[in-house]
């Protein structure tokens, strides 16, 4: 059937199975909006800035095993998504852009809003393409699919200059695609996987330390069920909660810079170390050179061969979808009678819980002003765990990890690789709408929330009942924390003077608001606000502002070098 | 790359300075190489190879590139130099690209380099001869004649076009050009889809 470029747009997106475009109209994709407007099986959302399109069609992507998507239109259009893909991008996350792009006569003659929207986001997507002919459209939306959610997952661009939607061409979806410079490793090297268990079996002081690559690669039931069945310790990285459950006994909790102090100690003094789609970043083995000081094996599982001795040397690389590999490890390991030595297992366990009874997260709420500590642990008790979690850059986002003990993956929903401060309202928005009638809250500080507050229009029109939990400290806390740690307590510029009265703001989006001061009022105001099942609640506690994220470990030390408490300084 | 002692007992492993020192010397050793790529030949493709090198800030002594006998093919020949580890990074990321079709370290073994080098050199008086002997001695040709000047072709390895540049006077260069390196493995080993 012969159609124009920009009803094949919407074509390739519905034969994706595309519930959900986010975006935001302009004149060089008036075309596609056009043909938006005569179907009804690709609903879009229309948000209030590029941005935002981007971090929902990603928290979208991030609550469900799907491909988010986006349209956005050519110039401030395409460069208003930037910090949107590169959030994507840092965190691996399957998407496609759509962009519009000026009519292809008009590209390089500096244009009204033109921009070389494939040069710009060039260094953060996965792959980009500019579309020059219309009979390249549908080929290409269909790799840029497959590219998105393949592999290591990741944002795909496709700019598509107006006269191209206009023109015609015969349409056809193609139905499978080949990329001759492209076939990622799905099975990992069996030999590997053989010498792996070996080194798990032998293991006197083992852990397993899991990442973000666990929660893409939809693997979390295998790793529980392995861990489980070596009787490991298990520690996730930010990116990798809700990959191994937080109630169970074998999970020592987060690891890294705001890590816990087993989970730290652990890593660092294991013997072997089995690591899961989690990549070694700064923020989580702190100095690579201290790192390095002890000896230990380190297995190494991610499908993307950079991501392994990248930053730590590797004794087994296992090249692989984490699915693929822990499922064979845990056959081998079926397979064989041999198991762990339980004697050095018991007394590595001992020495753990020794370490877990510094008690690291401990914390009093007194009668006095609200700890923000308290108010995430609350938030977990009132929503039974159940609730997604979505949050912004900051202190609140680190309490939001350390006190929310997620039991699931994807329900933990955060901006880690870039720390985009305006993420986790529109990523809300994007869960919500993956998710009608579960709850959803947005864990923000009043400097975050800011960065997209304008999403509160959003919300109303598509009727999303997320709370919005604001910690308001009064300050840009983790830069205040920095400096008062590092830079003698000179405060310069992280105190927020002149905020809103956020409940009436919210009030005046037509949601509800409230304050909320006093410690006794915390439960029942999370309470209330989970009742309403078709209300945006913004809840705006007023909490401690002198309140630090501890443990630390400062940028450049060693993992064991942490300040646990205030006292500690 | 020699192995390091370490040492197990947490209190004297972390003298951080000791162990910075054993660490650098570890794989830390620079190294030229030439590394090699097919790549399909569309549109962008140089500019991700060429933005991949600065955004990750890895050296690029010289890059050449050209269509391969079949033309949805490029080859690149790219000269870095790095550490090891640096070096197994560089092949890694490119092989990640997309339109990246194949990577080799030619420098892993037996190889040939070879450049192109133009130099156009002031030939009057007793230069004119003096230039013809040099370029006869260098294999090079003489591509270009004027009342003043020569242009001399030369082709082999960055060894002999660096010598035969050092070997005439300086003063009677007027420009020199160099395309950077192409190379290809000795013997059996062919870099092909
Ligand atoms: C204020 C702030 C503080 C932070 N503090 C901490 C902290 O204390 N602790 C912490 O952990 N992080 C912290 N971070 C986050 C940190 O910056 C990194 O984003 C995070 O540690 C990276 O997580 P990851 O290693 O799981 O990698 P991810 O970025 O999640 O990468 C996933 C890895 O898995 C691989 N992968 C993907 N899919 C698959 C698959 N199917 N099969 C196999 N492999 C796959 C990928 O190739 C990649 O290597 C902080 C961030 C901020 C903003
Ligand atoms: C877009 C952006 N700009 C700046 C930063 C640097 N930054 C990291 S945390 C932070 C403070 C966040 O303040 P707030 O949202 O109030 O959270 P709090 O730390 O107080 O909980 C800043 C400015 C960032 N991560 N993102
Ligand atoms: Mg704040």
């Amino acid at each position: 059937m012969v159609m124009t470029g920009a009803e094949i747009v919407i074509r390739c997106l519905q034969e994706e199975k595309v519930d959900y475009l986010f975006g935001y109209p302009g004149g060089a994709v008036l075309y596609i909006y056009d043909e938006l407007f005569k179907q009804d099986k690709v609903r879009h959302v229309l948000v209030r800035h590029e941005q935002a399109a981007i971090h929902a069609a990603d928290g979208y992507a991030r609550s469900t095993e799907k491909v988010g998507v986006a349209l956005v239109t050519s110039g401030p259009g395409a460069t208003n998504a930037v910090t949107g893909i590169a959030t994507a991008f840092c965190d691996s996350i399957p998407m496609v852009v759509i962009s519009g792009q000026v009519p292809s006569a008009a590209i390089g003659q500096d244009a009204f809003q033109e921009v070389d929207t494939v040069g710009i986001t060039r260094p953060c997507v996965k792959h980009n393409f500019l579309v020059r002919d219309v009979r390249d459209i549908a080929p290409t939306i269909k790799k840029a699919f497959y590219l998105a959610k393949t592999g290591r997952p990741g944002p795909v661009l496709v700019d598509i200059p107006k006269d191209i939607t206009a023109q015609k061409c015969e349409f056809e979806y193609p139905q499978t695609v080949s990329i001759r410079s492209y076939s990622p490793v799905v099975k990992g090297h069996q030999g590997q996987i053989k010498k792996a268990l070996q080194l798990l079996l032998e293991a006197r002081r083992p852990m397993i330390y899991t990442g973000g690559g666990v929660v893409l690669g939809d693997a979390a039931d295998k790793l529980t069920a392995l861990a489980r069945k070596l009787g490991f310790p298990c520690t996730n990285t930010l990116m990798g909660l809700g990959g191994y459950p937080a109630t169970d006994p074998q999970f020592v909790g987060m690891l890294g810079m705001h890590g816990n102090y087993e989970a730290n100690m652990g890593m660092h003094y294991c013997d072997v170390l089995l690591a899961v789609g989690a990549r070694f970043d700064d923020r989580v083995i702190g100095s690579p050179d201290h790192f390095a000081s002890e000896p230990r094996k380190i297995i190494h599982i991610d499908i993307d061969p950079s991501s392994i001795s990248k930053r730590v040397k590797v004794d087994v690389p296992i090249v692989g979808d984490v699915g693929e590999v822990l499922g064979e490890l845990l056959a081998q390991l079926e397979a064989t009678s041999e198991r762990p030595h339980q004697e050095s297992l018991a007394s590595w366990w001992k020495q753990i819980d020794e370490w877990r009874r510094r008690d690291c997260l401990k914390f009093t709420q007194g009668e006095g002003l609200i700890k923000p500590q308290y108010v995430i642990q609350k938030l977990w008790e009132v929503t039974a765990g159940e609730a997604f979690v979505t949050s912004d850059v900051g202190q609140h986002q680190m309490w939001a990890a350390q006190y929310y003990k997620f039991d699931k993956p994807r329900r933990w929903v955060n901006s880690g690789g870039l720390g985009t401060m305006g993420f986790g309202l529109p990523a809300a928005m994007g869960v919500q709408l993956a998710h009608p009638g579960s709850p959803v809250a947005c864990v923000t500080g009043e400097g975050s929330i800011q960065m997209n507050i304008q999403e509160l229009s959003t919300c109303k029109q598509f009727r999303l009942p997320i709370k919005v939990i604001l910690l308001n400290n009064g300050y840009l806390g983790m830069v205040r924390q920095w400096q008062e740690l590092f830079h003698g307590n000179r405060y310069s510029e992280s105190y927020m003077d002149a905020l809103p009265d956020f409940p009436k703001l919210a009030a005046a989006y037509g949601h509800v608001g409230l304050r909320v001061d006093k410690p006794g009022d915390v439960e029942g105001a999370l309470r209330e606000a989970f009742k309403q099942k078709n209300d945006l609640v913004f809840l705006d506690f007023q909490v401690d502002a002198t309140e630090n994220v501890y443990p630390m470990v400062q940028g450049g030390k060693g993992l064991t070098d942490m300040i646990l408490s205030a006292e500690d300084l | 790359m020699g192995a390091i002692q370490r040492t197990s007992d947490p209190s004297t492993a972390l003298d951080a300075h000791w162990l910075r020192g054993l660490l650098a010397i570890q794989n830390k050793t620079i190294m030229r190489h030439v590394i090699s790529l097919l790549i399909e030949n569309e549109a962008g493709a140089l500019s991700r190879v060429s933005g991949l090198f600065s955004a990750r800030g890895y050296n690029i002594e010289s890059l050449t590139v050209a269509p391969t006998e079949d033309a949805s093919l490029s080859r690149m020949t790219i000269v870095t130099s790095g550490s090891d580890d640096v070096v197994e990074q560089i092949t890694k990321q490119l092989n990640k690209l997309v339109e990246v079709v194949k990577v080799v370290d030619l420098s892993e073994s037996a190889h040939i380099e070879r450049e192109l080098m133009l130099v156009k050199v002031r030939a009057t008086g007793k230069d004119r001869e003096e230039m013809k002997r040099m370029a006869d001695i260098f294999r090079g040709r003489i591509i270009d004649v004027t009342d003043t000047s020569y242009v001399i072709e030369l082709t082999g390895n960055q060894a002999k076009l660096d010598s035969f540049v050092g070997a005439i006077d300086a003063g009677l260069i007027l420009e020199t050009v160099r395309s950077g390196i192409c190379g290809v493995g000795r013997g059996d080993r062919v870099l092909k889809v």
